[in-house]
């Protein structure tokens, strides 16, 4: 018995192309820390929640390096936009739009995500 | 054969030690090197080096690192230098010098810096198997290969060089004993009560001193080698090796035998240019001349001031040398003795101060002129004070003379700084810079740090007694000037990482986010951070974690969240996104089945596996979802986390010691698993490395690591902050013939005063190389406890061996943990594509995916994945 909101139920989507597609349980993401998930024809995404709640997917694949390791990256925040850090040679990226701010021309793909 | 008309003229060095180096680097400073031929004739099998440091040959430094040539120096600059072939013969009316190779060349000018001689008494057998003399690296070889046989050791002279000589005995493990002359130790420095001082803590330090007592004969055995020495007093010293250090003498001969006026008690006479008095075109300088004023200089800092006296008067400018201070500043045996100005009061009517504490150690004695001038001293166990001492002496104190040899706490008001000097004080008397010209470096040269201030100026790169004040006067010039330097963390936090420290610690803040919400910048206050400060703050958490009352288990709430890939996983990501695996083997140690056990793992998971640098297996190429399944069968076969992912203690490699080893003088190998057991999983600012070895032989290169120890055999020695990798160091050594429990204990308070002042990612040798004060407040702090820490220091490291718990046990056995070990949160049983491998050399390499973009550039690439 618990008097506590209950979120244990939502679960998030992510938008391909025009569908909703489930991905797991809110509970699974850590504020701070990302997840990897499997898509469709073997894309993967990397999956983050924030200290505020707020959620975010990008492409798993680090541009530089070729692995697929974006979601195992620390978490931060640069000039008010949320950011993770590739853990193999350390480039940001932007959360919301995927754009590399260590290299105005690289940039990975961002995901519309939600929770129901 | 002789110089023609129009040739380039001429100049010919005799002797390359510390002065003939100097007086070739004042050359070049003045252009001379480019409109000269300059040859230079050097006796020993190597070119100059640090003679006045030789003694810290035996405590590890090698004779390269003692080295004070830099060839490309001598190459840039076109000198033509001939090691091992010294001058045998001047002829001074055809202008030419004859080396001993038989080669000869013709100058137009001469300059002998040949030195000085150890004085040898005339006494019987003085040439005998196990007689040595202490001047050059080839004496110092010498004396280390025969103290290995001999049990005691005598040495010839209780001055400067005595001291240092016995220190150095001491240090070889041999029984030593001092035969001085004069009524005391270091006659010509210090006084009767500086003498008293200095000899209650010579013998404390188990040295036998006999003062008043000259040598006699040296008595040998039937094979001619050395058995002991008859005193004067009557009664025989039994002594394996006696080493003469009593003095040494201008080396003139050559200069005598072409025909150059010498002095009564030797010296080549010179005036005040430093040019012979007998011929115009001939030099001498440094130990081997009488100056002007009628004196022999044996100390650097007026050679290096002939030396430049010499080179300005080559190249026509005015200069004058006409005689020096003799302050001098030394450590010997681990004692701080300073003299400097009238040290025995000669001046007319002078007064002394004098504060003396039998009990410490400690002599202070201030010469006062009439009129309240300050006219010299003498400090003998605590010489903290000479810098800025020495640079008052001629003037009158701004505040008591009291109050300058007082200890803090027993009257004294504060300790008077290096601000209160004048300008044109000189603080580096080796390089004659002045605290004005420190200043300019700041102020004029935008100098930030003491290391651009050494370059720029050249102060503190002599004998180094000064960078103590010269670090003060950096800061308070950097204060003054109103430099922002913006020494925080990151962008989230404008603390240092040790001011964020004793935040945590004072304030027992256990979460980032508090520490981030009360204490950022404003405009970090409520967000996310950043990259680089949370795995610090982390790291300062996890040290303190008992003691704060935060889980000591680095993936426990938030603290999960904070941490650097590898610490999450807690293994090693490598470039393909697979993990690689090392288990603790302490101290390097393992038992056959747990040899099978690592190899039978490696081989059912498929894992390519290497012998580190550190004594232990990696295992390579695991994924992520099989991280549990290897270490629930490790943890199984007793193996515990590594953490070769943390930054924390990594390995305490050893030699077999004296278990095995027919050199081996102590069990090594004992107490480097007693180490390693005891300092695992201590989180640190970056990772930590050690080593023990069991003999001076030092198989286990300790003097590379953060903390090294090497068995003497009278106890341990602790050598700090080495380092290997791209920028190399050799370890300081911090104390002698340590019991186990003093050197655990030493290195309790060592590593947590790492810890607690360090920056970020900053190893110790870097830490040691930055901090305020150096090796020697370290020690200060953690020896002597200057700062009265030593009690927390310890009480912190018993919290953390007590509080010890193995990560890989604690995540296994929590079914929650062990839920973020999947490739996928919505497939965990797929294993990521992008991970494969293909065969090379019998085991498998990373088969790297095609990149889209190409690589950033290899220096990007190096800072990222070596400094990370």
């Amino acid at each position: 018995m618990t008097l506590a909101l209950e979120t244990t139920g939502l679960k998030i989507q992510l938008r391909l192309d025009d569908a909703w597609f489930t991905v797991c349980d809110l509970s699974r993401l850590l504020p701070g820390r990302g997840v990897a998930a499997l898509l469709p024809y073997g894309r993967q995404v990397a999956l983050f929640r924030d200290r505020a709640g707020e959620l975010y997917a990008i492409d798993n694949r680090d541009p530089f390096t070729g692995a697929a390791v974006l979601s195992r990256g620390l978490t931060g925040t640069h000039q008010g936009r949320p950011y993770v850090a590739s853990p193999l040679l350390k480039q940001r990226f932007d959360l919301v739009t995927g754009q590399c701010l260590d290299d105005e021309t690289v940039r990975v793909a961002a995901y519309d995500v939600r929770t129901a | 054969m002789t110089a023609t008309l129009g040739a380039t003229p001429t100049i010919v060095l005799v002797g390359h030690g510390m002065v003939g180096q100097r007086f070739l680097e004042a050359l070049a400073e003045r252009g001379l090197t480019a409109t000269h031929r300059v040859v230079v004739l050097c006796e020993e099998p190597r070119p100059a080096y640090d003679r006045v440091q030789l003694t810290s040959y035996f405590s590890g430094r090698t004779p390269e690192d003692l080295s004070l040539t830099d060839l490309r120096f001598i190459e840039d600059h076109g000198i033509e230098l001939y090691v091992g072939d010294p001058a045998e013969s001047v002829d001074r009316e055809a202008r030419t010098v004859t080396a001993r190779s038989g080669k000869v060349f013709s100058y137009d000018t001469l300059v002998l810096a040949t030195g000085s001689y150890p004085f040898v008494p005339p006494v019987p057998n003085k040439d005998a198997e196990g007689c040595f003399v202490y001047r050059t690296i080839e004496d110092l070889l010498a004396i280390e290969e025969y103290a290995k046989k001999a049990r005691v050791g005598a040495v010839v002279g209780g001055g400067l060089l005595g001291l240092e000589a016995a220190g150095a005995l001491k240090g070889l493990g041999v029984e030593t004993h001092i035969v001085e002359f004069a009524p005391r130790l270091m006659p010509v420095q210090v006084d009767e009560g500086g003498g008293a001082a200095l000899l209650r803590t010579v013998e404390n330090m188990g040295l036998t001193v006999h003062t008043g007592v000259g040598t006699q004969e040296i008595v040998v055995g039937e094979d001619g080698a050395v058995t002991g020495m008859k005193l004067s007093d009557g009664s025989e010293l039994a002594a394996g090796m006696v080493v003469f250090s009593a003095g040494v003498r201008p080396r003139d001969q050559l200069a005598r035998e072409c025909g150059l006026e010498v002095g009564e008690r030797g010296g080549v006479a010179v005036d005040e240019q430093c040019r012979t008095v007998t011929d115009p075109r001939v030099f001498a300088i440094g130990e081997c001349a009488l100056a002007s004023d009628g004196r022999v200089y044996g100390l650097v800092a007026p050679g290096y001031e002939q030396a430049a006296t010499a080179a300005a008067t080559i190249a026509e400018d005015e200069a004058a040398f006409t005689g020096a201070d003799l302050s001098t500043k030394l450590k010997l045996l681990g004692v701080d003795v300073a003299s400097f100005g009238d040290a025995h009061g000669t001046t007319e009517d002078c007064l002394d101060v004098v504060y003396s504490d039998s009990r410490a150690g400690l002599y202070k004695k201030l010469v006062i002129g009439k009129d309240g001038t300050l006219l010299g001293g003498i400090l003998v166990g605590d010489a903290d004070a000479y810098g800025t001492l020495r640079a008052l002496t001629g003037s009158v104190p701004p505040v008591s003379p009291e109050s300058l040899v007082l200890p803090a706490g027993a009257g004294a008001p504060a300790q008077l700084g290096p601000s209160a000097l004048p300008d044109d004080a000189i603080i580096c008397s080796c390089h004659n810079v002045s605290k004005g010209t420190i200043r300019g470096a700041v102020t004029d040269h935008r100098c930030t740090t003491v290391p651009e201030v050494k370059k720029c100026t050249k102060a503190g790169t002599g004998c180094g007694s000064c960078v103590k004040v010269l670090g003060q006067l950096v800061t308070a010039e950097l204060e003054a000037s109103g430099i922002e330097v913006d020494k925080g963390l990151c962008a989230c936090f404008s603390q240092t990482r040790e001011e964020l420290y004793e935040i945590v610690l004072t304030l027992r803040i256990t979460t980032y986010q508090d520490l981030l919400d009360r204490f950022g910048r404003e405009t970090a206050r409520g967000t996310d951070g950043c990259d680089i400060c949370k795995p610090a703050v982390a790291s300062i958490i996890a040290s303190l974690a008992p003691t704060i009352g935060a889980s000591g288990y680095v993936l426990d709430g938030e603290q999960a969240a904070l941490q650097e890939t590898n610490d999450h996983f807690l293994a090693n990501l490598q470039k393909n996104g697979s993990y690689s695996v090392v288990p603790r083997i302490p101290g390097g140690e393992i038992t056959p089945e747990k040899l099978i056990v690592i190899g039978e793992i490696a081989r059912d998971f498929g894992l390519y596996t290497k012998i580190t640098g550190g004594q232990r297996i990696d295992m390579f190429g695991a994924r992520v979802e099989q991280l549990p399944l290897i270490w629930a069968r490790l943890v199984d076969a007793g193996f515990e986390s590594g953490h070769a992912y943390g930054k924390a203690l990594r390995t305490v490699k050893s030699c077999v010691g004296s278990t095995w080893c027919r050199y081996g003088v102590q069990d090594s190998v004992r107490m480097a698993i007693d180490l390693e057991l005891r300092y695992r999983g201590l989180r640190s600012p970056h990772k930590l490395k050690s080593a023990v070895s069991g003999c001076q032989r030092e198989c286990a290169e300790a003097a590379s690591k953060d903390f090294g120890i090497i068995a003497t055999a009278n106890g341990w020695n602790l050598y700090v902050g080495g380092n290997g990798g791209a920028t190399p160091r050799h370890a300081d050594l911090l104390a002698q013939d340590l019991s186990d429990a003093e050197l655990v204990r030493l290195i309790d308070r060592f590593l947590m005063f790492y810890i607690r002042t360090a920056d970020r990612l900053e190893r110790t040798s870097t830490w040691l190389e930055r901090i305020p004060g150096g090796l020697d407040h370290v020690r200060d702090v953690v020896v002597h406890d200057s700062l009265g820490i030593c009690d927390e220091l310890e009480r912190l490291m018993r919290a953390h061996v007590a509080n010890y718990r193995d990560e890989w046990a604690e995540t296994i056995n929590d079914p929650e943990k062990l839920a973020r070990f999947v490739s996928f949160v919505n497939a965990p049983d797929t294993p990521d594509p992008v991970v494969g491998f293909v065969p090379e050399r019998d085991q498998i390499k990373p088969d790297l995916p095609l990149l889209s973009i190409g690589l950033r550039p290899a220096e990007d690439v190096l800072e990222g994945s070596a400094q990370r």
